[in-house]
């Protein structure tokens, strides 16, 4: 017997990606984003969530991917974790999938050119390569610090 | 007959009743000869009482009825007023709240205040209640029932017994108890009461019936009834009904209860005449106003659970995005009739805002009330004489904040009681004044709260504190001697830390200041120390108004728009760049003969530029202290009141803002912290 996961994916650059669905509380189209001066370069600012300011965080920079401009698929995913509220700045979401937890394998030692930290996992779902994302990892201010002193 | 929908009025009441009795109670102690204030502790009791009863809160409505005996017997001068007496008085109220609590957080508000009830009992009849011993306090428990009960018969209930006293009739008072592993309760009590309706009359059962049906009781329950057969016969009677533990049967004695219920409508007879009184003199009126200015101006209040106020005001901020954009649609249909709906509609929300955000918004009285009495005990506590004054107990402060303050202020209470406050004989020896003095005062100040707690006692004694410091580990000698005063005050809030050279009950208990001081920074506050050794020390707690509302400068800077609170800023100010002066890469402006450091919002907040400079500076002129500087800014929006809101968990530590704030539009605005930029 196999259990299964219920994740989010969703796509940057030409990469599937995905998230636990229990950590994420929403997804939304993009909203206005007040720039908050001298933060993290991922850090694009924060938006009015139903009256909750809610700092985002655009991936593909927290990734090292080159930025774009956002488009009409553009979204927010609304992550949960130890109490924060994040919103997650994604090229498109818009597939729930459940994923066998047996076909999650440890992430190979390279996957593109995202840091490897941030990834807890692969799945390989018929021909789709899911990359699971550590959230604590992705959103941790330690790393913050790091990417800030290298940059 | 369903009580809960009375219940929270009934909690809510009760806490302001016995409120106002304390508060009173320390006004008595200080002018005992005022027995007026006496009446006003009566009446708030006679309240309670009556209130309990009503609730069927019993345990509240018996021990607030013997209090009210004794307030009675002091009115009447029979008592003479001693700090023994208070003790237990107070102590009364204490086991009171106690119930009201629980009561509150759903329990049956029982409790066991059998020793309370001797004591006033004690003071009732003209004894000392210090000599309550343990084995006492079980002795009277037997006597306290009959009393309770007997006490408590209505003028019907009375005429019945007196009438079937007339005719021949026993009057019996029955204790049942029940067995303890009893399951039906209630079917035992059917079955009592038909055993006892057969034999004759029941008058009277304690608890009530309704409560005895619905199994409220414990295991004990008392009856009384009329019947023309004895006792031993009625025993047996209800001994044979099974699970039945003890039957015990007293007979009434008649003569002594009419006794004591003439007493009793004498008295009842005496409130209202100086009830009348009161209210046919208005000069007394007016002087009792001036008396007591603090008594709450209305009662008319209902709690609300602060998830709700939460999610009322977000669905609000969501009704005041849409107004926004309706606003706009308006504009650019033109259309009349849709403008001024439209307007009709922003003058609404706009009221509607103005309630909604108060509504969060609370008294610091309401933590501030409970520290008279707890000082007042403490100072008995520890022998020590200290005067507590209370200074800007209306300040307001935002709800959560409230609820997180009062434990820290407890905390630095009772260490300025503990180890500021000395002996009055050490006091006499240092040559001031017997009594010791706390000050605890509150006060807004810009877009904090100031919270200021003020001994003249020991003070710090610096040389013990690092003398601890060093021996804890907490320190080592080089740094010792590089630490400033205040830095040296400071350690007192360092973990496990304590000065204190035996763990008193008072303020030792095992926890530090740290605690105190983790709790305010976790509300986003500091707290500060100042000593003077033989003077006094001040603990100084600072708080945000977190998520209250305050007024800020809208301003755009490129755009972008920044809000700047109100009370840092001086004034704004148009100048010319050719006024611009260079001082040490420093640029400079003269203000009215000052010379102002000025602060350039686009270059420190790094705003991507997309507009030339203009001729003119639009400039907000801000203090920290007494320092000023300039902040220069594209333009100027407007002033408006807003709501602050945090920037959350994630972005703890973001530069020179204090928090956000979402505009009308649905926006979000930062709010600029000036205490960061000016240096």
């Amino acid at each position: 017997m196999s259990q299964d996961m219920k994740v989010i994916v969703f796509q940057i650059k030409d990469k599937e990606y995905a998230i636990p669905v229990d950590k994420v509380s929403g997804i939304e189209k993009l909203l206005h984003i007040t720039r908050v001066p001298k933060a993290a370069l991922f850090v694009k600012g924060v938006i009015n969530l139903r009256g909750v300011i809610t700092p985002i965080i655009d991936l593909r920079v927290r990734f090292g991917f080159e930025e774009v401009e956002y488009d009409g698929s553009t979204r927010i995913i609304i992550v949960i974790l130890d109490d924060m509220e994040v919103g997650l700045i994604v090229d498109s979401a818009n597939d729930v999938l459940d994923i066998p937890v047996d076909s999650i394998e440890p992430q190979p030692e390279v996957v593109g050119h995202v840091a490897s930290e941030y990834i807890s996992g692969v799945a390989k779902i018929e021909k789709r390569l899911l990359v699971l994302i550590n959230l604590k990892k992705a959103l941790s201010l330690e790393m913050t610090e790091n990417i800030l002193r290298e940059g | 007959m369903d009580m809960n929908q009375y219940l929270e009025v009934f909690i809510e009441e009760s806490k302001e009743h016995l409120q106002m009795c304390s508060e009173q109670m320390l006004v008595l102690e200080k002018n005992p000869e005022d027995l007026s204030i006496v009446n006003e502790i009566f009446r708030s009791a006679h309240t309670l009482k009556g209130m309990s009863a009503t609730m069927g809160y019993e345990d509240l409505a018996n021990l607030t009825h013997k209090m009210e005996n004794v307030l009675d017997a002091i009115r009447n001068s029979q008592i003479i007023l001693t700090p023994e007496l208070f003790d237990v008085l107070f102590l009364a109220v204490d086991d009171l709240e106690a119930m009201v609590m629980s009561i509150a957080e759903g329990g049956d508000g029982k409790r066991n205040v059998k020793s309370v009830v001797r004591q006033l009992e004690l003071i009732e009849n003209g004894e000392s209640p210090v000599s309550t011993s343990i084995a006492e306090v079980a002795a009277s428990v037997a006597l306290e029932k009959e009393e309770m009960i007997a006490g408590e018969y209505d003028e019907f209930e009375w005429t019945v017994l007196q009438q079937s006293n007339d005719q021949g009739f026993n009057s019996f008072e029955i204790s049942i108890g029940l067995r303890e592993d009893c399951l039906l309760k209630a079917a035992r009590v059917f079955m009592v009461f038909e055993v006892l309706e057969k034999s004759g009359e029941v008058i009277k059962s304690h608890p009530p019936v309704e409560l005895l049906e619905e199994e409220q009781f414990d295991q004990q329950f008392t009856v009384t009834m009329v019947t023309t057969e004895s006792s031993e016969v009625i025993k047996k009677k209800i001994m044979k009904v099974s699970e039945v533990d003890h039957v015990v049967i007293n007979t009434l004695d008649l003569e002594g209860l009419r006794h004591a219920a003439n007493v009793k409508v004498d008295k009842v007879a005496e409130v209202q005449e100086q009830e009348t009184n009161h209210a046919v003199l208005p000069t007394d009126i007016n002087e009792k106003k001036k008396q007591s200015p603090a008594k709450p101006a209305s009662s008319k209040t209902i709690r609300v659970n602060i998830e709700r106020l939460d999610i009322l005001m977000n669905l609000f901020e969501e009704l005041v995005i849409d107004r926004g954009r309706l606003d706009q649609i308006s504009s650019d249909l033109d259309n009349q009739e849709l403008h001024e709906t439209v307007e009709r509609m922003s003058r609404i929300t706009s009221d509607l805002q103005t309630i909604v955000l108060n509504m969060r918004m609370v008294p610091v009285e309401t933590v501030f009330n409970r520290f008279p009495k707890m000082v007042r005990q403490l100072a008995r506590d520890l022998n020590k004489k200290v005067d507590l004054e209370i200074i800007g107990a209306e300040t307001e402060l935002d709800r959560t904040v409230i609820d997180e303050i009062g434990d820290p202020l407890v905390h630095l209470l009772r260490n300025a009681m503990d180890h500021g406050i000395e002996t009055p004989e050490e006091r006499l020896a240092k040559g001031k004044v017997e009594e010791g003095k706390i000050l605890l005062k509150a006060y807004h100040s810009g877009n904090h709260v100031f919270i200021e707690i003020d001994d003249d006692g020991a003070g710090i004694n610096k040389e013990r504190v690092l003398n601890k410091a060093l021996s804890n580990g907490i320190l080592t000698k080089e740094t010792a001697a590089t630490l400033s005063d205040k830095q040296i005050y400071e350690l007192i809030f360092a973990s496990g830390f304590s000065t204190a050279e035996t763990i008193s009950d008072v303020s030792g208990r095992g926890v530090g200041l740290d605690v105190v001081k983790n709790t305010i920074e976790s509300l986003g506050g500091t707290v500060t120390i100042d000593s003077k050794e033989n003077e006094g020390s001040i603990f100084l707690i600072q708080l945000p108004l977190t998520l209250s509302i305050i007024s800020v400068m809208l301003v755009a800077i490129q755009n972008e728009k920044y809000a700047i609170p109100l009370s840092s800023i001086i004034e704004t100010a148009i100048i010319k760049k050719e006024d611009i002066m260079n001082a040490h890469n420093q640029q400079v402006i003269d203000f009215r003969g000052k010379v102002l450091p000025l602060l350039f919002l686009k270059d420190i907040f790094e705003v991507p530029f997309s507009q030339e400079d203009e001729e003119f500076l639009s400039v907000v002129i801000v203090r920290k202290g007494d320092k000023l500087a300039g902040l220069v800014v594209d333009s100027f929006i407007g002033q408006l009141e807003i709501v602050l809101k945090s920037l959350g968990n994630y972005l703890t530590t973001a530069f020179a803002i204090s928090g956000a704030t979402i505009l009308g539009d649905g926006q979000v605005a930062l709010i600029i912290d000036c205490n960061t930029l000016i240096h």
